[in-house]
């Protein structure tokens, strides 16, 4: 039999038992056994930080409580939790597991995680499922904010204001937002009106997510 | 791993082809003597053409009308986009403005917005009250003299609702009245039954539609078939030209074996319409009582009673459609939801949004929709498997929703600096 055609969101096919999921196995066991969530109450001062991103109206909302070695830096604890789909709860489980790890990573290096490492390491997504729901990698930058400030460490906040999206033509995601309030609703008019990603395939999926954010916050 | 069997409850996305239509069709897949093209003259024309005009006739008889007002095309939605497309522009000189509902498929929905977009069309999409349907006195309000075409639909596809199709025909009727215009004068009712089709009576002259679309998909028949129903008199302009089959309205070599199975499948679901009806409600309704009774904070989405026989649909607040589905999955049950993520377009149903319900509800929104094959012990499965699931989820899921539905929709989306502005409505889990 020939080999079938094999479109974008196809789904995915384990090479041993030909069974087919819609996601790879190792989705389907972070899907079905969790790592790292939180079940139990927090107690006051259980954890150094946590954050929050998300709404359930845009149907994902992703909560993460972190514990952070002082001295170190080293991630000691990543608990979460999770409104979502399958690959949104999937990725907050790996997310997890890739920060703690190994003694835990640093601040500053688990700051580095982007969402395609995520996905690398889930053993893919379908390409529709990328933008909206690997978040986890937000709530817990809104954490290690809420670290920084809460030791003091004002300097090292980062903010996601202005931030540069398209190296090459150093385009922000300001410029984005401004795209879409004249009107442009897919990447292709973003790119006719700014050329964003042309030169720099790698910040396509950063600029889809942004198009769909100004979109839903401008357009509902 | 175990392998469940499947317990399949997704009736209102397809169906399954029953045994009897695909022995009826087999005949004019396989033998030699059934291959021809119904318009050549020779004998094996003749004989597709014979077996044509009987579907015709088989699925006249049941509509209520003559063969010459079947036409048979490739789909639900083409049949749809036929009536839509087909009217408006045929009587484009009449008037160019439509009417619908915001709770229509997408077949009739899209090729309304093309309209409207690319062809001067202006188009009115009705609202539908909490469970779904159309006021009859807004539709009254809506029509103009411009107005050429009204397409709603005549049972709901995802929450079910049955809408008084009876109604509009009379607030048509009275309107032409009124304005002294004739039968084969606009405007003209549209209804898509694909849903309806197997539950209600599909008699249009009872019922008083001009044109009405059936897919053989929904009705245990084969896929790649549809019925569009036209009133004599009207002519829709073709979307497909060719060699001028199905009376110049719909070019194309004739899907014979399609057409005989889709015939077969209708008959079979006329005949066993109310037998079956009669069986699926007591299950539907066990189905919604358990949940409801078993599953806190689940809201039923359509009208209680006024609803198909066969269609569940709930809301299960804080956690997310498709990783419910994907648990049933596990659980070897199949069913649907109206969350974005489970769509291509990443969009959530515009139908659980039209009745009025939060993008929340939309998102959580499950759709059970059961057929010939769900056995009472189906629902008890499901009964037994649902409530645990729900419970993990929610374990994992950060966000408790109120009931009251006063949760408005938020225009914040999912990467902003602060938290969402209705955040009163969500208690993170402390």
């Amino acid at each position: 039999m020939d080999t079938p055609l094999k479109e974008p969101n196809a789904e995915v096919v384990n090479q041993h038992t030909k069974q087919q999921w819609v996601y790879s196995d190792v989705v389907k066991d972070h899907f079905f056994h969790p790592r790292n969530l939180l079940l139990d109450a927090v107690a006051p001062g259980q954890f150094d930080a946590e954050g929050m991103v998300g709404s359930p109206a845009c149907g994902d909302v992703m909560y993460v409580w972190i514990k952070v070695d002082k001295a170190t830096e080293r991630i000691t604890e990543f608990k979460w939790k999770t409104f979502g789909c399958g690959s949104a709860i999937a990725s907050s489980s790996m997310f997890s597991i890739m920060t703690t790890e190994n003694d835990g990573l640093t601040l500053e290096d688990a700051l580095k995680i982007r969402p395609q490492d995520v996905m690398l390491r889930l053993g893919g997504l379908p390409n529709r499922k990328i933008h909206c729901s690997v978040l986890i990698d937000k709530a817990f930058k809104k954490a290690v904010n809420e670290y920084f400030r809460s030791t003091g460490q004002h300097a090292r906040i980062q903010v996601d204001g202005a931030r540069v999206i398209d190296k090459r033509l150093n385009i922000t995601d300001h410029d984005i937002e401004e795209a879409v309030l004249e009107g442009a609703k897919t990447l292709e008019e973003v790119q006719k009106k700014l050329k964003v990603g042309v030169g720099d395939p790698d910040a396509i999926p950063d600029i889809e997510q942004l198009i769909r954010f100004y979109s839903e916050k401008y357009y509902g | 791993m175990k392998t469940p069997s499947t317990i399949y409850l997704d009736h209102a996305a397809t169906t399954p082809l029953d045994p009897r239509v695909k022995a009826a069709m087999e005949p004019y897949l396989d033998a030699a003597d059934y291959f021809g093209n119904p318009s050549a003259i020779y004998r094996l024309g003749r004989v597709a053409k014979e077996a044509l005009w009987e579907a015709r006739v088989t699925i006249s008889s049941i509509l209520g009308c003559r063969p010459e007002e079947i036409l048979f095309t490739g789909s639900g939605t083409e049949s749809d986009n036929l009536a839509v497309l087909g009217i408006a522009r045929a009587y484009k000189a009449k008037g160019t403005h439509l009417i619908t509902s915001t709770i229509e498929h997408h077949a009739v929905l899209h090729a309304m917005e093309h309209l409207e977009k690319k062809e001067g069309f202006s188009v009115t999409a009705l609202p539908v009250d909490e469970y779904g349907r159309v006021a009859p006195k807004d539709l009254a309000a809506a029509l103009t003299p411009e107005t050429t075409l009204v397409s709603l639909m005549f049972a709901n596809n995802e929450i079910g609702t049955i809408l008084p199709i009876a109604e509009y025909v009379r607030v048509i009727r009275d309107w032409k009245k009124e304005h002294g215009r004739g039968p084969n004068e606009a405007p003209f009712l549209h209804t898509d039954a694909c849903q309806a089709a197997g539950y209600i009576d599909l008699n249009v002259t009872k019922l008083g539609v001009d044109l009405l679309t059936i897919n053989g998909s929904k009705i245990y028949g084969p896929k790649g078939t549809g019925v569009l129903y036209v009133r004599r008199g009207l002519r829709p302009q073709p979307i497909i030209f060719g060699g001028g089959q199905e009376m110049g309205f719909r070019s194309g070599t004739e899907n014979v074996s399609g057409i005989v199975g889709l015939a077969t499948a209708l008959r079979l679901a006329h005949e066993e319409r109310e037998a079956e009806s009669a069986r699926l409600v007591p299950l539907r309704d066990r189905l919604i009582a358990g949940i409801l009774d078993r599953v806190p904070k689940v809201v039923l989405n359509g009208h209680p009673t006024e609803r198909l026989p066969n269609n569940v649909n709930v809301s299960i607040l804080d956690i997310e459609g498709e990783a419910v589905l994907l648990y049933l999955d596990e659980d070897g049950i199949s069913a649907a939801t109206g969350s974005a993520c489970d769509s291509a377009s990443l969009d959530p149903s515009h139908v659980i949004l039209a009745i009025g319900r939060p993008y929340e509800f939309a998102h959580a929104s499950i759709r059970f929709t059961l057929g010939r094959s769900t056995t009472a012990a189906d629902i008890d499965y499901v009964l037994e498997k649902l409530p645990p699931i729900v419970q993990i989820l929610r374990q994992i899921s950060p966000v408790s929703i109120e009931m009251d539905g006063t949760v408005t929709g938020a225009k914040t989306a999912f990467v902003d600096m602060g938290r969402p502005h209705w955040e009163k409505n969500i208690k993170a889990t402390k």
